[in-house]
């Protein structure tokens, strides 16, 4: 393969990882915080289809990734309102933000399946993108791959460095003791969820206004399912989560390049390539079950009820 | 003001009233949509819930449609009491109907009477291996059951697109992806002169039956519902947990194989890309309705299949998206979920200002 292909290639993985970095650095805190949001796929088509109507009706896509985000907050605060006020089951409300999501977002994007909008231009970064190779590959994308860029670093910095970060994880890892000391968990968690779902709303904006900027039905194809099994693959760590985001994007593109390579093998047995690849990368990092149980948030997955005693 | 406090006991009232009361509030909110987009809310209700039920034909569509949603959601419900996630049950059926299609194309000029239970048996077994995969590495190590089952549902539906678009399309189908017809040997028998009422359906009812007779009255019964309630208390038990999840898993995929074949022998009668709308996803909610209790999905998959039969009709008659079913599927199990919060906790109203409460 020679070196044009190449940095064609991981130009393009880092294109199609962008949205799997988007929604799993939304999850990532969401679950710091001790909170399992199974709703990721539903948030994500509604940040797609409700973008994709905004910049629509409205001929600016800046709009489309606003209405996006606001979506994905609101739709994430319904699963809140259950799992934290209500106590429901964090697994089963999970799953009902998903079909809901599916469905509402099939409902909603029924008028415009196959219209097109002028999507994100690409913004090539002047001086950065004439290094030779990277900057190809790094500096010539649109505006929301260079967004992911920067909120990786800053919600890393804020998980890592800050009070805020510190207040998320004692939330996540044991909230009677947070409660105790005074820290409203149910308050910090909301935060949490909701800044999930504003991500998976940003996410799906990038699959309808970027990748392709149509509306079709159920067109995240299960991205939201994937960021769920990178965030684990990365142990909850936002570096490894954009290393595997691009891995899985690489897995994603690779049956274009196997095509270009000139292998004739169905489209249909290599779109399989991204969840075999999950599957795969889950057996191996779930079989050291030890190290899973030390990496993950105590908490997570588990109601807190301030009324009861711990 | 007002008061909850949480109940010693759970409430069996409320276990039975909450999906009746998710599914009028549910109605509520189909009436507040349909008057909000410009539709008659009355008649929007009419066409969802009553049309589908109006005559023979349909009511005849509503029971082959009750089929696989049941077939699924039986399995699911054993499943979830077993405390196991398992969200496969689309792929599980997907695969059926495709084990059961290269079964049924090899009878094709057969005439063995054989040829349909063979059939029927590729498809069951088809059903079991895609659930047995996640199963094993679940068990083996330790992966994360409701992933692995998404996964393969995907893997599922590009194996099955492959086979249609590849080695199972009609070599005389004149580059369709579309399987060739299957004999009238390899298909399921229907029932009554009208309607398209299969042997499917029969199966469905008594998967039921006979998984309530399984939970309820059997010892392997006992140890799943002892698993799914306290873990600690089975193991001390000495139950074994392996075999109750092999048990619970192999049965759910069996039921949506089952699920899968009966669809592509029953009323589709040939393999199609689009062999379920979703049956494996809507089978959650319909075991959830049922209160994950065998026959609770009996009248929980009715339901459904009325609301699947009102999206088609609803369409057709007042222009509204069939994606509406969808919707109105997530709606319900939000409402279920929030109602469920009265089985566990008690709310009253407090008229008087005493200061020494609580």
């Amino acid at each position: 393969m020679d070196a044009e292909l190449l940095s064609q290639v991981l130009f393009a993985a880092i294109k199609t990882g962008t949205p799997l970095l988007l929604i799993a650095l939304g999850e990532v805190i969401c679950e710091k915080s001790g909170v399992l949001n199974l709703g990721q796929e539903g948030m994500m088509l509604m940040g797609a289809v409700v973008g994709f109507l905004a910049a629509y009706s409205s001929g600016s896509v800046g709009l489309g990734v606003i209405g996006a985000i606001i979506i994905g907050m609101f739709m994430s605060l319904i699963f809140a309102f259950l799992v934290l006020h209500l106590g429901a089951n964090q697994v089963a409300t999970g799953l009902a933000l998903t079909i809901f999501g599916t469905g509402l977002s099939a409902f909603v994007g029924s008028g415009v399946v196959g219209q097109t909008v002028q999507g994100f231009q690409p913004l090539i970064i002047p001086v950065l993108s004439d290094i030779p190779f990277i900057g190809h590959i790094l500096f010539t994308h649109d505006l929301l791959v260079y967004l992911s860029f920067v909120l990786a670093a800053l919600v890393s910095y804020v998980a890592t460095k800050t009070r805020i970060g510190l207040i998320i994880k004692a939330v996540g890892e044991n909230p009677h003791a947070a409660n105790a000391i005074g820290i409203k968990v149910l308050r910090v968690r909301y935060c949490a969820v909701m800044f999930g779902g504003a991500m998976a709303g940003l996410s799906g904006a990038y699959m309808s206004l970027v990748y392709t900027p149509m509306w079709i039905e159920n067109m995240t194809s299960g991205r939201g399912w994937i960021a769920l099994a990178l965030v684990v693959f990365a142990s909850w760590r936002v570096g490894r989560i954009m290393l595997g985001a691009y891995l899985f994007g690489l897995a994603s593109i690779m049956h274009l390049v196997l095509q270009g390579m000139g292998w004739n093998i169905s489209p249909n047995l290599l779109a399989m390539l991204p969840y075999v690849a999950t599957v795969v990368v889950m057996v191996i990092i779930s079989a050291d079950h030890f190290k899973e149980k030390l990496l993950a948030p105590r908490s997570l997955g588990k109601p807190f009820d301030p009324r009861q005693m711990a | 003001m007002i008061r909850v406090q949480a109940r010693i006991e759970q409430s069996t009232l409320m276990k039975i009233a909450s999906p009746l009361l998710a599914i009028f509030l549910t109605l509520i909110f189909g009436s507040v949509l349909f008057s909000a987009i410009g539709k008659d809310p009355l008649q929007a209700m009419q066409v969802l819930l009553i049309a589908p039920l109006s005559d023979m034909y349909n009511i005849g569509e509503m029971f082959v449609k009750m089929g696989p949603l049941l077939l699924c959601a039986v399995g699911l419900s054993l499943c979830y009491r077993a405390n196991l996630w398992n969200i496969g049950a689309e792929g599980q059926l997907l695969m059926g109907a495709l084990g059961g299609s290269t079964a049924a194309l090899a009878f094709i000029d057969s005439s063995s009477v054989l040829a349909l239970p063979i059939t029927l048996i590729c498809g069951v077994v088809s059903g079991m291996l895609w659930a047995a995969i996640p199963t094993y590495l679940k068990l083996k190590f330790n992966s994360n059951l409701i992933l692995t089952t998404i996964m393969f549902n995907y893997i599922a539906l590009y194996l099955l697109l492959w086979a249609v678009h590849g080695p199972l399309r009609d070599p005389e189908g004149y580059g369709f992806p579309e399987s060739a017809l299957f004999s009238d040997i390899t298909t399921l028998p229907i029932l009554f002169d009208e309607g398209r009422i299969h042997l499917g359906v029969i199966f469905a009812i008594f998967a039921a039956i006979g998984a309530w007779v399984l939970l309820n009255k059997s010892h392997i019964g006992f140890q799943i519902r002892v698993f799914g309630e306290d873990e600690p208390a089975a193991r001390y038990a000495g139950f074994n947990g392996k075999k109750i999840s092999w048990i619970v898993m192999l049965f759910a995929g069996a039921l949506a194989g089952l699920a899968g074949v009966a669809e592509v022998t029953g009323p589709i009668g040939q393999l199609i890309p689009s062999v379920s709308p979703g049956y494996g996803y809507s089978a959650i909610i319909v075991a959830y309705l049922g209160r994950l209790h065998p026959l609770g999905a009996l009248l929980s998959a009715t339901f459904m299949a009325v609301l699947y039969m009102g999206g088609d009709l609803a369409q057709i008659e007042i222009g509204v998206p069939t994606a509406v079913v969808g919707m109105f599927q997530g709606v319900l199990l939000f409402f279920l979920l929030a109602c469920d919060f009265f089985i566990r906790y008690r709310v009253s109203f407090i008229t008087n200002n005493n200061p020494i409460q609580e």
